[in-house]
């Protein structure tokens, strides 16, 4: 029953998505408002999407094993939340997760942007439907979330132990919402291009549209982060790994473009680049997308490999940029550009568009190049973190310091450059400060230094700034959680200390400056898995810290998890994480000490506030 | 129109890249490593249904090799690669041998019933620690093995169309 009601609805959604595209080619340039009937469809379309996908939730919520989808990712001994989140853990859940967004933000969309040109609103409404048809396409005949299965089983096969984490249940969401927000920046900058209505009207609506989508993608790679270090247990917040890699991508086509909507808004300037990076943006999400789903990046992201799911996502990219480049290149005036000089807010932030691009082009050939030497030589690489660290930290010195810099220059031209005493002390100070901290270590003193003073000075430069009322609030926050954030993970990567070693119960061994010993071991079944707590310590100059790590053996399916003990404050965490040894009485034990995780995880935090802040002025 | 040379340009950067991608679909995710001289110790595994002890030689007969195959129900690589173990076993004079990996055994019967049984003998390896002295990975795993228990291939991945004709031109 309820698979019939799911189903249904997305059919009848596919059709009013035919409605939608037949009246929005008839209804343009012909009404000065917008056609009933596309208001009605619209909503009428959210509506069914919506009445799909609860009709999913409520079937992993009663464990309704006569689904398919439910069969293959839930169990009823599973927990509440995790039977909630297994609605988008999976594939299937996740495109109709995805599908949902996309419609319920073509809703917003007409209903927000009643004071724009007419035709621009229908162009877009198109746009947005063939992303749209395409999607319900794909789910209907490929990824169908209401599969039925007959007989029906008596019991599921579980979600993924390794997905029952409380920041991963609402990481998809939150990250689908940022993806699926550049859809309308996508949709929007091609129906602005037909229109030619690439205007300051039009900049201050795409705005809002990418602070949307930044704040979202901000929040779901931090929480992707937070999962990663406090579920997988290896140490790190960052892996570099593809599937990370691919939602960084868009992160920084959407900082260049959140810049660049500021030059277009205030002096129409940069149109074309902007909307090059409008489209890229999406294009980018999208091939992220096929890049997972089809299975061709393997991580830790493992999902089924379909190929006919992958041949379709390629399609349905081909057809997109295809329409994009044609659009693009048909519509697209040669741009006179108004002068501007070196010394102004404008080169400030093309200097920063070329930094995200740079980084952009790192990470892109970095996760892509191995699929290309695949393909081509047959040989099998795998791209890891010190290319990326190799080629991404250096220029982050001269980013850091014109970032301190920029935002304080004046639009067109700046009339005085006045180098104040202030900003030469705090320059010192910086480097000061910077050598006494990098001169610890024996390698590499110059490019700490250098690295350390670029974070400090923009910080110090963020906080003197924050009194500064002629800045905007949002651009303060966010540049100075900016550089709290990459503060943090410097001293992260620079101070981190951690030893391990393998101990038998009642065991303990002296390591470097810390004694660690195992003094016990408990077991305990819990609803779903039985969990082995180990009892640790770890004595430091006098100073003793006990440790719970824990070990989980979960029956459904049956894997083994090592949640990590940490022991979190502001300026230090320290954990423990255990591994099992298999076929002995050792385990393996492994003590870390990594400054400012804290600090990281509220400047990223912050760094959202400050996009928030934004939005909320740009509303006004 | 006058066709832009920039849109050309563009054009065929982008067809050559979705070009690599459509390839890359289809290629092989299995793993077949070229150097494998291991031989498997003569371990004690347990059988699946009555539970006894086995020792490994005592299922080869006068086979000149056995397949053994690591799966377990949980694992959805497994029944993609089912329907090539089932073709396999039709071949008559060798043995395959599924070593059930971390399972429950009520799950993995019902696995068996729905998609079939192709083994011979199953084992069962409880808590995974079986698998390790065939320096395996995961599931699903295969390895070749003859007489003398010295591996002769090994598929790390499920098995495809074009490894079931290779095994099979290999035991025929």
């Amino acid at each position: 029953m309820l698979n019939l009601i799911g189903n249904y609805s997305l059919i009848l959604a596919l059709i009013t998505s035919f409605i939608l595209l037949f009246l929005s080619i008839k209804n343009f340039k012909s009404d000065s408002n917008l056609n009933f009937g596309i208001v009605v469809s619209i909503s009428l379309q959210s509506i069914l999407i919506c009445i799909s996908f609860l009709t999913l939730l409520f079937s992993f919520i009663i464990s309704d094993f006569s689904n398919l989808a439910v069969y293959n990712n839930s169990h009823t001994t599973k927990p509440m939340f995790y039977r909630i989140s297994g609605t988008w853990g999976n594939h299937e859940g996740s495109l109709l997760l995805w599908l949902l967004v996309l419609s319920l933000f073509i809703s917003i969309f007409v209903f927000r942007t009643k004071k724009l040109l007419i035709s621009f609103r229908i162009l877009t409404i198109f746009f947005q439907q063939l992303i749209i048809t395409g999607f319900l396409l794909f789910i209907i005949f490929t990824s169908n979330p209401f599969q039925l299965i007959i007989p029906t089983p008596t019991e599921g096969l579980g979600l993924n132990p390794i997905l029952q984490d409380p920041a991963l249940a609402i990481h998809p969401p939150i990250l689908y919402l940022g993806y699926v927000g550049t859809s309308i920046i996508f949709s929007s900058s091609l129906a602005a291009l037909v229109c030619r209505y690439t205007n300051k009207e039009w900049a201050s609506d795409l705005k809002k549209w990418t602070l949307i989508s930044w704040i979202f993608l901000t929040l779901g790679i931090m929480l992707g982060s937070i999962w990663a270090y406090y579920e997988l247990g290896w140490g790190g917040f960052w892996f570099w790994d593809p599937v990370e890699n691919v939602s960084l991508m868009p992160w920084f086509c959407l900082t260049a473009l959140l810049h660049c909507t500021s030059v277009l808004e205030k002096r129409s300037n940069l149109k074309s680049w902007t909307i090059i990076l409008a489209l890229s943006t999406f294009i980018l999400s999208m091939s992220g997308t096929f890049l997972v789903r089809s299975g061709i990046l393997n991580s830790v992201h493992t999902f089924a490999n379909d190929p006919e799911r992958g041949i379709f996502v390629l399609i349905f990219l081909t057809v997109l940029i295809l329409i994009s480049l044609t659009i693009y290149f048909k519509y697209n005036d040669i741009e006179k550009l108004t002068r501007s000089f070196l010394l102004s807010k404008e080169s400030a932030i093309v200097i920063n568009n070329w930094f995200m691009m740079y980084f952009l082009g790192v990470v892109l050939v970095g996760t892509i190049y191995p699929i290309f030497l695949e393909v081509i030589t047959k040989e099998k690489i795998s791209v890891g973190p010190p290319y990326f660290n190799q080629l991404i930290i250096p220029f982050l010195i001269p980013f850091l310091f014109i970032m301190a810099i920029g935002p304080k220059l004046d639009w067109i031209k700046n009339k005085k450059f006045d180098a104040k005493f202030t900003k030469i002390i705090l320059l010192i100070l910086s480097i000061l400060i910077s050598y006494l901290i990098a001169k610890n270590f024996n390698t590499q003193v110059l490019y700490s230094t250098l690295l350390i003073s670029a974070a400090l000075y923009l910080f110090f430069i963020s906080i003197t700034d924050l009194k500064n009322e002629k800045l905007k609030l949002s651009q303060k926050v966010s540049h100075t959680a900016f550089s709290i954030l990459i503060i943090s993970i410097i001293l992260n990567s620079l101070f981190s200390e951690e030893v391990s070693v393998n101990l038998k119960k009642g065991e303990e061994k002296q390591l470097s400056n810390y004694l660690l010993k195992f003094e016990n071991i408990s077991k305990m079944e819990i609803d779903n898995f039985t969990s082995l707590k180990a009892e640790i310590h770890v004595i430091h100059n006098d100073n003793k810290l006990k440790f719970y790590p824990e070990l989980r053996l979960y029956k459904v399916p049956e894997t083994i998890t090592s949640e990590a003990a940490i022991k979190t404050s502001l300026f230090s965490d320290n954990l423990v994480v255990v591994n099992y040894l298999k076929d002995t009485n050792y385990l393996n034990i492994r003590y870390q000490k990594k400054p400012f995780m804290l600090l990281i995880w509220l400047s990223a935090i912050m760094l959202a506030v400050g996009g928030l802040i934004g939005l909320k002025k740009n509303f006004k | 129109m006058r066709i832009k040379f920039s849109y050309i340009f563009v054009f065929l950067i982008t067809a050559f890249i979705l070009l690599i991608f459509f390839k890359s679909l289809f290629e092989d995710k299995s793993y077949v490593p070229k150097k494998i001289n291991n031989k498997i110790e003569n371990i004690s595994i347990e059988e699946f249904y009555s539970g006894n002890n086995l020792m490994l030689k005592e299922l080869i007969n006068d086979e000149k090799y056995i397949i053994i195959n690591i799966w377990a129900s949980w694992c959805i690589p497994c029944r993609q690669e089912h329907q090539y173990l089932k073709n396999i076993s039709k071949i008559t004079d060798f043995k395959m041998i599924g070593l059930n990996y971390k399972d429950k055994k009520e799950n993995a019967e019902k696995f068996l019933e729905e998609l079939g049984n192709p083994y011979d003998v199953i084992l069962r390896d409880k808590n995974g620690t079986k698998s390790i002295f065939f320096g395996a990975f995961g599931v699903p795993e295969t390895f070749i093995i003859d007489s003398e228990l010295n591996i002769v291939r090994k598929y790390i991945g499920p098995l495809n169309l074009e490894n079931q004709v290779e095994i099979e031109k290999l035991l025929k």
